[in-house]
């Protein structure tokens, strides 16, 4: 690889965001080098919190970076990249204009004459099969043939790297299929408008099947956890043994993460890494999943059979990855489950926990929870170390604010209500914001 | 039979020339026509004292007179326009002038415009010497300060709320400021600025009639319309005009609505942000008409490349420029602006409580709040009354779809209706029945005021779902417990809007509805309004700033320390 055919080059990036009210910032990325060459496709995969759409945003110089610095055509990045087209998870399309003046907006914008502009727009339109819609109005399309428009408006510019913010993600699972199947087509048979394509997604079987590469971003601050390269001839075959082999071993890098990744496709055992530093109870995030579907994920699993694959039971339950990776981490955090080299294993707790009767259930996850799970455990030992058993919530919210952003704050507060009362730790009122002990 | 005359749909659009272009084209011609004549009467000789315009009670000359005023009208709406894109977008995109300028229109809105028009008329007057326009631009100016305040703020805020993806495609597909602006900054606040204009413009009406017929400094002025018709009519204790004034300004009002508005807000509907199809788009004989005349896709045509040409020179002016790096002192700068206008804002104060105390002392002062306590009592009587009136009815109407249909187009003309036109009948009755004027006053505040209490109370009891009245029935809920637990939470966040809305209506009202007049006879009742209006009147520059500091004083507090908590309590426990 030579540096000319880099087009895209991102050195030691870290960005910040200010927290409100002066106190301090909350790091979204941390010393990120990540490049894009001429001629692959390139994945960023990660779970919400990885900061994936931050660094597209600063690679689309959407947003500039704290420190470090992005290259694009070999000069520095000043301002919105026009390198680059980017697809929208929500298509971002304008409601009031038409389908051909959508695409036509990136032209515009270049000051191409009115002619020249709608010969490309209807070549592009043409391109993504939406021929006969050019004068339909949003509104009026499907989500996949809104999500055309979008790719249409991104390959008319002829970009040199098309950007893809989880473009299938808002789709339904058949049209997304259909569509990724199609722009990988595509890209496969050889004259795609763009010469590269980066794509961020949480899916990591679209990242396997599109990609040429795939780079794995960390949590709580983004950070490059590894890459791994998908060399297998294009297109990808689901049905490929590598294919499967690396499907389930980023499964396995995904549900563990402080697992470290090896580079190459080989998936061995690993061993976690072990987290030197002394850590707040609060700083460990919990992942936003409702009490009720962590049993429901292990009872589905136990009439499955236990140590099934994670991508099976992913395919079965038909939910975004991102939610259903939610809820696996979940319940491995609580100890009802654990997973090793792509396969889920139900614990006995766990299985306990899934098949008996309300009440012992509640016991097992107040257990499970005092054990495992700090923050949850750290208010209710505040709370009893209280003399009234009460404590205002802006308390623990103002211990939050310290390691998220505001909302992710609030996020993790609530979280960690729902299964604090489910628990039957403590109790919240809601009206007075005030959290206290339930009497036992 | 018909069918045979009229051709159909189909082969009409065929013809090069259809009934829909000639419509249009005789409307247009019509339009121009009557602007023109009636924008003539403006530039016409004022030289006070002498040659002064009267108004003649022949109801043969209302139409003229109401087409004086619905000039006047357009041009205060023209006028706010410009004014709303240039404040909203200047608030929206500049962080230090987002500071200043938006408390500022938060006490724009709260302070009594009325009372201003002393010294708006006067200086007007000064601006155009030997002329009308002098006086028109001062009415004007009233007109503009009930609807520019609204306008601009419901264009900051749709600025502001502008969908980050939207936002972010223009960025990233390299749009210049001027493509940004009519691409999409426009088209999301297109909807909120249309309604905001309209109901604006119902509220103008009010300010128009109390506007042209005036008496400053100790001089009365008046300008041709149908205002001073009004008072011209009371002067001259002329009831049959009074009459005709009423009916005349009840065609107004529905020509307006029907010519200009319906087509206005069907136009916007298709700048709604949702992604699918609204189920009922608002409909508009009018705008269905224009859009199917052939006569503008031609003008269209002519159009286009000028404005293609127009929209590239401004976009090449307009190109994004890389960004610079972060300011690394932007603190430092923060913390400078903001001293510099919290002395500014100290400074203002000091200069008019100086004035003010200097020139009428303390106990001026204490007399002007206790007036205004009066005042503030009157709002709070209405306000009851007209929620124990209109709440029932309103609730009755919105539960039922049928009745809604009929009764809500009816609460929104009496709303945009300018009660002062009723003024005059409701003071014959207080002279007949000798009612005191410091309770009559309350029943003409109402006037205006109470309509926004009913229509807020329709939209509201529209707004329960259906499963929860249907919960309630099921559930055996009837009377008091009905209201208690489904439509007294149901419509309270509606209510709330209403009741800020009517008393800020009220304030308004009480300078023109505390001292009111039948030929010789005037009444005039203990409160804050009647006390700027007496000052307005007599030219007394310090007894008016302080009238009008003291009631924007009761407005703003009023609004903080009830309205501001009854919202967060709507939107925190009552939100559906």
């Amino acid at each position: 690889m030579t540096e000319t055919r880099d087009l895209i080059v991102v050195d030691a990036v870290s960005k910040a965001f200010p927290l409100p009210e002066g106190k301090g910032e909350f790091t979204v990325l941390d010393r990120v080098s990540v490049r894009v060459r001429a001629g692959e496709v390139v994945a960023l995969l990660g779970r919400s919190g990885s900061g994936k759409s931050t660094l597209l945003r600063v690679m689309a110089g959407l947003i500039p970076p704290s420190s470090g610095d992005v290259t694009s055509g070999g000069k520095p990045l000043r301002g919105a990249n026009a390198d680059v087209a980017m697809v929208f998870q929500s298509f971002a399309l304008l409601p009031w204009l038409t389908v051909i003046e959508n695409v036509e907006l990136g032209l515009e914008a270049r000051a191409v004459g009115r002619t020249e502009r709608t010969k490309r727009a209807l070549r592009a339109i043409d391109l993504v099969g939406l021929d006969g819609f050019e004068s339909a109005y949003p509104k009026e399309l499907s989500g996949g043939m809104k999500q055309r428009v979008g790719f249409a408006r991104a390959l008319v510019v002829e970009p040199k790297v098309l950007f893809m913010d989880e473009p299938f993600s808002a789709l339904d699972v058949l049209t997304a299929e259909n569509l990724r199947g199609e722009i990988d087509d595509l890209w496969n048979a050889g004259h795609f408008p763009a010469k590269s394509v980066l794509i961020v997604t949480h899916n990591i079987e679209e990242a396997v099947f599109l990609a040429d590469r795939v780079i794995v971003l960390g949590a709580n601050p983004g950070h490059v956890r590894g890459e791994i390269s998908i060399d297998i001839p294009r297109p990808h075959n689901r049905n490929d043994l590598t294919f499967k082999r690396l499907t389930e071993y980023l499964y396995t890098v995904m549900t563990n993460p402080d697992m470290a990744i090896e580079v190459g496709r080989q998936a061995s055992e690993q061993l976690p890494q072990v987290a030197a530093k002394a850590v707040s109870p609060f700083s460990r995030p919990l992942p936003h999943v409702r009490v009720g579907t962590i049993s429901g994920l292990i009872e589905l699993i136990i009439d499955m059979g236990d140590g099934q694959d994670v991508a099976r039971v992913a395919e079965r339950l038909a939910l975004p990855v991102d939610d259903f990776l939610s809820i696996l981490e979940a319940a491995v955090l609580l100890g009802f489950a654990e997973v090793k080299d792509g396969r889920v294993l139900i614990s006995d707790i766990g299985r306990d926990y899934a098949t008996t009767t309300i009440l012992r259930a509640k016991d097992l996850f107040r257990h499970q929870v005092l054990e495992r799970v700090p923050i949850v455990a750290a208010i209710a030992k505040t709370l009893a170390e209280k003399e009234n058993k009460t404590m205002r919530a802006d308390f623990f919210l103002d211990v939050l604010d310290e390691y998220y952003p505001e909302a992710e704050a609030r996020a993790q507060f609530n979280t960690a209500v729902e299964w604090g009362r489910y628990g039957e730790l403590f109790e919240y009122d809601a009206t007075e914001e005030r959290l206290s002990l339930e009497e036992r | 039979m018909l069918q045979r005359v009229l051709p159909a749909a189909g082969p009409l659009r065929r013809l090069s020339f259809g009934l829909s272009d000639l419509a249009v084209f005789l409307g247009a011609l019509v339009l121009l026509a009557l602007v023109a004549k009636v924008g003539a009467g403006a530039f016409v000789a004022f030289v006070p004292p002498k040659t002064l315009p009267a108004v003649d009670l022949d109801p043969r000359n209302l139409p003229y007179y109401a087409g004086r005023s619905t000039l006047r009208m357009f041009v205060a709406l023209g006028a706010s326009f410009v004014f709303t894109l240039g404040y909203g977008y200047l608030a929206a995109r500049s962080r230090y002038a987002e500071r200043v300028l938006v408390p500022l229109l938060d006490i724009l809105q709260s302070v009594p415009v009325l009372g201003f028009l002393s010294i708006t008329v006067t200086g007007f007057i000064a601006l155009f010497p030997g002329s009308l326009l002098g006086l028109e631009a001062a009415s004007i100016f009233a007109i503009f300060t009930a609807q520019a305040w609204n306008m601009a703020f419901s264009f900051y805020q749709s600025l502001r709320t502008i969908p980050a993806d939207l936002s972010e495609a223009t960025t990233a597909y390299g749009l210049s400021q001027w493509e940004r602006f009519v691409k999409l900054e426009l088209p999301v606040a297109a909807i909120g600025l249309v309604w905001n204009a309209m109901m604006s413009f119902g509220g103008g009406w009010f300010f128009l009639a109390a506007s042209e017929a005036i008496s400053v400094l100790n001089k009365s002025y008046t300008l041709p319309g149908i205002g001073s018709y009004v008072a011209a009519a009371v002067a001259a204790k002329n009831m049959p005009a009074l009459g005709w004034a009423v009916a005349t300004m009840a065609v107004v009002i529905l020509l307006v609505d029907q010519l200009f508005w319906r087509p206005m807000v069907a136009w916007s509907d298709k700048f709604r942000l949702e992604q699918s199809a609204s189920s009922e788009p608002p409909q508009s004989w009018v705008y269905d008409l224009v859009r199917s005349s052939k006569l503008r896709r031609a003008a269209g045509a002519l159009w286009t490349p000028v404005a293609e040409a127009l929209g590239a020179l401004l976009s090449g002016l307009t190109r994004v420029r890389a960004t610079e790096p972060p300011r690394a002192n932007s603190a430092v700068i923060d913390t400078a602006y903001n001293g510099v206008l919290l002395a500014i804002v100290v400074g203002l104060i000091a200069l008019g409580a100086h004035f003010i105390l200097s020139s009428v002392g303390i106990g001026e002062a204490g007399k002007a709040l206790l007036l205004g306590f009066y005042t503030l009592l009157r709002v709070f009587v209405l306000l009851a009354f007209a929620t124990v009136v209109w709440t029932p009815i309103g609730v009755a109407i919105g539960l039922s779809p049928k009745l809604a249909r009929i009764a809500q187009p009816i609460a929104l003309f009496l709303a945009s209706f300018p009660a002062n036109f009723i003024f005059p009948f409701a003071t014959l009755g207080f002279i007949r029945f000798h009612l005191p004027i410091d309770f009559g006053s309350v029943l003409l505040m109402a006037l205006g005021a109470q309509w926004y209490i009913l229509f807020n109370s329709i939209a509201g009891a529209q707004s329960i779902p259906t499963d929860l009245r249907e919960m309630a029935a099921d559930c055996g809920l009837t009377g008091r417990q009905r209201w208690r637990r489904l439509i007294v939470p149901g419509i309270f966040s509606a209510w709330v809007t209403g009741g800020i809305t009517a008393s800020g209506g009220a304030w308004n009202a009480s300078i023109v509805s505390e001292v009111v007049t039948w030929g010789s006879t005037t009444l005039s009742a203990a409160g804050l309004g009647a006390y700027i209006a007496e000052a307005t009147g007599k030219g007394d520059w310090p007894r008016i700033t302080l009238g009008v500091a003291v009631m924007s004083l009761y407005v703003v507090l009023v609004n903080r320390l009830l309205w501001r908590r009854l919202y967060a309590l709507a939107e925190r426990k009552y939100h559906l």
